[in-house]
């Protein structure tokens, strides 16, 4: 799992936290205030400081947390100056915002507080709309507000142009302090507790979260408009409350559950996506009425809360329909607190010891748990001979220097200075703060317990014995709203470690792990050894055991390839031979009984191709293709009982492919790694003649073999450094291994393969039509599609009967409503139209009878493979610079680009051979957000930003990786550009034609006047329609996945397929291969630069074109240079 | 970058040329030539010397025909010991082929258990299978296989299929991942110069403050008087990258090529697969002359 991060306060204030994959409390970065309250969230931690004041902590990211301000210099011509500022009287301001309402100057636009810096001057913004602008940004209209156009014409009578500036967030990994309001009236008294939470609630904007503050005279406020983009919120609006509340908590989703003085609890209702801050409040009585509720916590749907008594209750039945819960339960353990962290999971202060416990054997099945665990992690300060293994393994792996930097300086010798001996020196503040504290409210006085227990009653305590604290931490707060525990998580909280960790494995990773230590190379080889010595001089004797033939056999069931096509029962067998040097041939027999006739048809598995598993809803079933296979796009279907019944053929199969093909251990550098819509990964070795002009390899004999893990995208170079992203846009990079998943043992290496997760949504539509009567309903017409449906309207999917995709996943959501279907929606969701199936729209018109909305519910998978995750961005895009073999700077580091998930354009730094994760990102600045980015073999890096044009990254080389700007190149006239692939000099693009379609119908551009003094090229040229994705590799070689590829027994989605005479003079190619598929979604060719030795006789390129055998038809048919 | 895999295959296809010679006392209607095998070391005597038997018969007379044994420097071979075990025990410093005298009378009742059958060696491989899973699951795992899972394993072995073998075997090695290893290492120690045939004590693969145990800890605890003196072993813990450390002492028996701090993983799979038969790890098969595994 991705390591995330517990928050605790221990009774001295000092803030630590300890992470998911460590066993080590480590202090905040930022230690300069003493806490008593923190709240944390996924990507930051509210706190409130021993001074009272709110501060709010942003971790530390590579992507800059990066604003843009606005505004636009309006003019207006008139005859004697021409354009000029000089407007008239009604008009705008001269510099005003987008709106013109307004009045904007450059100089006037302030930092919106000290934690926020300029990036640059103003500049103006060329782009309009995709196109760039004629000079100087300019667009033209008759009048203002009225539509702009790019060109002057004889009656545009008023221009503006757009200027925009960046602004960072400074203040990453540091509390920054939430200044007070300017209006003392306004001024919030002192606040006593927060909570943050409530990002399931909404994603708009991006990282939306609700912060809820109590204050010392008992009123609850809200933090407004807090979000990624703007970390410290606006201002705070006051809630009012029924009564005078002492304590808060805010659950991820929509429950806010309130402490009162008199012990009951208040709990927020009608707090929703468009209304976050709720609307109402009720009561809950707490458990007895002899002792009020002092504590509570929400999660997703639990609560949990303590009484006066110390006694810990779990509300049951709460959730986000009935937020008040039915009744209370006791639970065992008395706690000074509890709190309520991802995934329901809890975490509570002891009350008599004051140790931190772990609530144990939490599930979405049993969400009170089990047991309490106490969580004797050590903190950073108790262990000084350890100090140096820590900085070892992580400082260098995952969080470049700054980790070094933070563990000496938190090292044993400042933390005695800055923790012992403040001791009494920071009391005084403290004790400061506990009158001021004290003084506003004497309600406080009566039960300090209440709401300040650190800082007033248990201070002399601390005062009195400071070491004794060092050894074993007394706790007063924790917060687990950042901390991600899962089921399968193993926690190594729980038990303490000196020296040496042995989970070093677990965090780092480079091509040599720690496993092939020296004693292990010694084993192999004295094995080797002793294999020499013994056999020798003796290899002509007999052999004691006569090699046979082994037949594994079972019970499968298999497709029919004819009517009735159905699944049928049969037996398989697998006869192996191997000789004693170890070659295996194999050959699969499949005996079917027709009209009762016994029959079978076989396979040799040395021609098998590739073996896709295909988990369905109830069958654990996989194909198997050989190239005849493949161009009938038909391959023999065989199901297996059980998941473990399939998973042992699976890998009994592929084992004997590869043995057959004597492959073994993990794929070569130069290997083409691909990606199915299912996510399986497969990789295939280039033969020689992959890329030959003569003797080509088809393409749909080449093998493929999958690799363990889940993966969306896959990208590769011929150094052997392999990334992929996951469908939650996790970025995971290759260890060098192989196997994991359901391949185990021997197909599988023992070594560098780890647990992998990924996160995807499934998606159902509610559809309804309007009718004269009751307005819109779930009564459609006889002739309309399933009232719950797929997105095409022809499968019926209620949320009840709609399962995870297959076995493997999981359900980790209910379902929700998903406001971010492409075309917008209406505040509860829908989409409007005329009629089934039409395009959709966000707002309601007469003329919209029918409205849709999406549902969505996330699933989630858990399987091991050879990846490792990447930290800390989430990415859409990656591209790694494709090297030939010839040009082996195998010094240089090299290069990467990627795209985050929120279209930042970053690039890595670091990124080698031996450390293929790389260090940490660079960020690259842009105007919007992008969506792919590649990089050529001569580090043109070209991308793809979200108005659909292209960009050309100028300037980019070893010494300087991220470039020096952007020149804007328009897509091709009227299509928006997805995606961009550069080779060794070739540049192609696909465009996203037919994006709303079920299968789109993407379009192939070759770039046009590519030359090293004019990178940029000169214009788009069309190659091919029907393409979804596009490979272009060091040999500008191209490989693109296409759809609607017509085989002779069926029409393929999703096919592997190779430009065919692509040469020199002829970088567009003539025709196509096709390869393995359907089912295809991503390819890599970038890693292949196995050039095939050149003949003198090249055979003309038709000849070429007529040996593929696979094209039938469909939209390939007109091979030749094909124009729009 | 090897992989256990190949340590694994390394072992399985481990060979031991042997010359066959027979007895000289016994009777033969012509002179028997010696006869020349490469035997498994994974494997049994008797499972895979049908070969020798037919060839020596065929000079002997069929009522000269008992019970085959075979012997070594004068010491009989327990047919239920691994060959590769036999070898390391009795010959590993002698000249290659290791020559092995065959004899079909006088059969040492007090030395060796008959072997009427491959049924019997079945069994006796079936038992020790499941001791070891005893000692490693609780026998969780080789009561859950079927029928059919034992027999493959079976088969595997006796017919020397790697494949088919660790198809089934790879399930008796695996371990819950929050677990940080087998319950306890079946393992057995080997020593000429004792009088027992063998030392086996339970021993965890982890220590009680969580460390991995290495096969040093499990010698000092087992069979400190194989280990030299403590000196040693304080360098050995000491040196974490230098593993493999050349012990010799006086007094005790040698102990050349000491492998310390063996991952588990890959003491799994050396011991267990060579040593399956005997579940128990031969982690020195013979203290006296030298240590390997086997």
């Amino acid at each position: 799992m991705p390591s995330s991060a517990l928050w605790a306060v221990d009774l001295f204030g000092r803030v630590f936290t300890l992470s998911t994959a460590g066993q080590h409390w480590e202090p905040c970065r930022d230690a300069q205030l003493e806490f008593k309250r923190v709240s944390a969230a996924r990507d930051c931690c509210w706190g409130i400081a021993c001074d009272h004041q709110v501060y709010v902590l942003v971790g530390a990211s590579d992507v800059p947390i990066r604003c843009q301000e606005e505004a636009y210099e309006n003019q207006r011509w008139n005859p004697v100056g021409g354009f000029c500022e000089t407007l008239l009287p009604s008009d705008r301001w001269p510099w005003s915002d987008v709106s013109g309402l307004q009045h904007r100057p450059l100089d006037g636009v302030a930092l919106p507080s000290l934690h926020w810096e300029w990036e640059s001057d103003w500049y103006v913004d060329e782009n309009f709309g995709g196109e760039p602008t004629e000079k100087g940004g300019w667009t033209y209209a008759i009048d203002f507000p009225a539509a702009y156009t790019r060109d002057k014409k004889w009656n545009s009578c008023v221009r503006r142009r757009r200027w925009i500036r960046y602004r960072r967030y400074k203040s990453q990994d540091a509390w920054a302090k939430i200044p007070s309001e300017d209006d003392p009236q306004q001024l919030p008294d002192p606040f006593s507790d927060l909570s943050v939470g409530g990002w399931e609630v909404t994603d708009e904007p991006v990282g939306r979260l609700s912060v809820w503050a109590v204050t010392l005279q008992g009123k609850v406020w809200y933090r407004e408009n807090v979000s990624h983009h703007n970390p410290e919120g606006s201002s705070w609006s006051l809630v009012d409350t029924p009564g005078e509340a002492v304590q808060i908590s805010c659950g991820p989703h929509d429950l806010l559950w309130v402490t009162l003085w008199e012990g009951q609890a208040l709990v927020r209702e009608g707090i929703n996506r468009n209304n976050p801050k709720g609307s109402s409040w009720s009561t809950v009585e707490p458990p007895t009425s002899e002792n009020g509720i002092l504590h509570v916590s929400t999660g997703v749907c639990v609560v949990w809360a303590v009484t006066k008594d110390r006694k810990v209750w779990f509300r049951r039945g709460v959730n986000s329909h009935n937020p008040c819960g039915t009744s209370w339960i006791e639970m065992f353990g008395e706690m000074m607190m509890v709190n309520v962290g991802l995934n329901d999971q809890v975490w509570g202060i002891g009350c008599v010891d004051r140790a931190l416990y772990f609530r144990q054997g939490v599930t979405q099945s049993e969400l009170s748990g089990k047991t309490w665990k106490v969580i004797v992690a050590g903190r950073e300060g108790d262990r000084s001979l350890s100090g140096s293994s820590f900085s070892l393994h992580s400082a260098g792996c995952f969080f470049g220097n700054e980790v070094r930097g933070s563990a000496e300086s938190c090292g044993p010798g400042d933390t005695d200075a800055s923790w012992e001996v403040p001791g009494p020196a920071s009391s005084p503040a403290g004790l400061r703060g506990k009158e001021s504290w004290k003084g506003p409210s004497h309600a406080t006085a009566n039960f300090p317990e209440a709401t300040d227990l650190s800082s007033l009653r248990l201070l002399p305590l601390g005062l009195e014995e400071p070491d004794s604290a060092d050894c074993h931490a007394l706790w007063a707060w924790v917060s687990g709203g950042g901390c991600a525990v899962e089921a399968h998580t193993t926690l190594k909280w729980f038990t303490t470690q000196s020296g040496l960790c042995p989970s070093v494995q677990t965090l780092s990773l480079s091509i040599t792990p720690a496993q092939t230590a020296a004693w292990r190379k010694q084993i192999f080889q004295q094995l080797t050894e002793r294999t020499k010595r013994e056999l020798e001089n003796f290899q002509h004797y007999e052999q004691a055991v006569e090699q046979s033939v082994w037949v594994k056999t079972g019970a499968l069931q298999w497709w029919c390839d004819w009517k009735p096509h159905k699944w049928m029962d049969v037996h398989v067998a697998l006869e192996q031979l191997t000789g004693h040097d170890g070659a295996q041939d194999s050959i699969l027999f499949i005996y079917y009984v027709v009209h009762e006739e016994k029959k079978y048809i076989h396979v040799f598995l040395n021609e098998v191709t590739a073996l896709v598993p295909v988990f369905s809803e109830a069958k654990h079933s996989f194909a198997l293709y050989t190239p005849e296979r493949t161009r009938q796009r038909w391959p023999v279907r065989l199901a297996a009982a059980t998941e473990q019944d399939m998973s042992d053929w699976l890998t009994l199969l592929n084992l004997s492919c590869c043995e057959s093909r004597r492959m073994h251990g993990r794929p070569s550098p130069q290997a083409i790694w691909s990606v199915t819509c299912k996510g399986d990964i497969f990789v295939s070795e280039p033969s020689p003649d992959l890329e030959g002009l003569e003797r080509r390899l088809p393409c749909d004999q080449m093998f493929w073999r999958q690799i363990g893990g889940h993966l969306r995208v896959v990208e590769a170079n011929s150094r052997g450094v392999v990334w992929g992203i996951g469908y939650d846009h996790t970025a995971w990079v290759y260890t060098g291994g192989y196997g994991g998943g359901c391949f185990q043992g021997l197909a599988s290496s023992t070594s560098n393969v780890f647990t992998q997760w990924d996160v995807k949504c499934v998606h159902i539509y509610e559809n309804q039509r309007w009718n004269p009567v009751t307005g819109y309903s779930s009564r459609g017409l006889p002739t309309d599609r399933y009232m719950w449906s797929d997105a095409t309207g022809l499968q019926e999917c209620t949320k009840a009967s709609t399962k995870p995709p297959s076995l493997q996943w999981t359900w980790v959501s209910d379902w929700f409503v998903d406001f971010s279907v492409p075309g917008g929606t209406d505040p509860e969701g829908w989409q409007y139209a005329s009629d089934f199936p039409a395009s959709y729209h966000k707002y309601k018109t007469m003329k919209d009878f029918v409205r849709r909305r999406c549902w969505a519910r996330k699933c989630k998978l858990v399987t091991t493979g050879p990846w490792l995750e990447v930290t800390s961005v989430a990415l859409r895009d990656v591209s790694i610079i494709p090297e030939s073999p010839g040009a082996h700077g195998s010094g240089l580091n090299i290069a990467l680009w990627a795209i985050s998930d929120k279209g930042d354009v970053l690039c890595r730094l670091g990124v080698s051979e031996l450390n293929p994760e790389g260090f940490c990102w660079m960020h690259v600045g842009t105007d919007q957000p992008f969506t792919s980015v590649s990089i050529g073999a001569c580090y043109q890096v070209w991308a793809v930003a979200r108005d659909g044009s292209a960009f050309y990254r100028s300037s980019v080389s070893p010494s300087r990786p991220n470039g020096d700007c952007w020149y804007h190149i328009p897509p091709p006239p009227k299509q928006r550009l997805k995606q961009v692939s550069v080779g060794h000099t070739s540049v192609f693009a696909l465009d996203e034609n037919g994006k709303w379609l079920l299968i789109p119908r993407g379009n192939l551009w070759y770039r046009q006047g590519v030359t090293p003094s004019h990178p940029q090229g000169d214009s788009w040229e069309h190659v091919s329609n029907n393409v979804r994705h596009v490979s272009v590799g060091p040999l500008d070689q191209v490989w693109v996945i296409a759809d609607k590829v017509q085989g002779s027994h069926s029409l393929s989605r999703g096919t592997v397929c190779r430009r065919t005479g692509v040469q020199s003079l002829e970088p567009k190619g003539q025709g196509w291969d096709y390869g393995i598929g359907g089912g295809w979604d991503h390819l890599s060719i970038r890693a292949s630069a196995t050039r095939a030795p050149r003949s003198s006789s090249q055979k003309p390129a038709s000849k070429q074109n007529g040996q593929p055998p696979s094209v039938a038809g469909g939209p390939w048919q007109t091979p030749g240079p094909v124009c729009c | 970058m090897t992989d256990d895999k190949d340590v694994l295959r390394d072992v399985w296809f481990g060979r031991i040329p042997t010359c066959f010679t027979l007895y000289q006392d016994e009777i033969t209607e012509r002179e028997a030539e010696p006869y020349y095998l490469l035997l498994p070391r994974v494997s049994y005597l008797t499972l895979v010397t049908d070969k020798v038997k037919k060839h020596f018969q065929k000079v002997m007379r069929q009522e000269d025909i008992s019970e085959i044994w075979f012997e070594y420097e004068g010491t009989p071979l327990k047919w239920h010991y691994p060959i590769g075990l036999l070898f390391d025990l009795l010959a590993s410093s002698s000249a290659l082929p290791w020559n092995i005298t065959v004899h079909f009378k006088s059969f040492p009742e007090k030395d060796l258990l008959h072997c009427p059958s491959k049924d019997v060696i079945e069994a006796h491989f079936m038992s020790c299978v499941k001791e070891a899973d005893a000692l490693k699951h609780k026998s969780q795992v080789i009561n859950e296989m079927q029928k059919k899972d034992h027999k493959q394993l079976w088969m595997g072995l006796q017919n020397d299929r790697f494949d088919q073998f660790w198809a089934i075997n790879r399930k008796l090695m695996e371990y819950p991942a929050e677990e940080n290893g087998f319950r306890y290492i079946p393992f057995r120690i080997y020593q000429t110069t004792t009088e027992r045939p063998f030392i086996q004590k339970l021993f965890r693969p982890v220590s009680t403050d969580g460390q991995l145990h290495t096969l040093g800890d499990l010698l000092k605890e087992v069979c400190p008087s194989a280990v030299a003196p403590e000196v040693f072993w304080d360098q050995v813990v000491a040196s974490d990258t230098e593993n493999v450390l050349c012990l010799n002492s006086r007094d005790h028996p040698q102990i050349h090529r000491m492998v310390d701090a063996l991952s588990q993983r890959i003491r799994e799979h050396l011991e267990e697969a060579e040593e399956r038969q005997h579940p128990e790890k031969n982690c020195q098969s013979d203290l006296k002359e030298q240590s390997h595994w086997v």
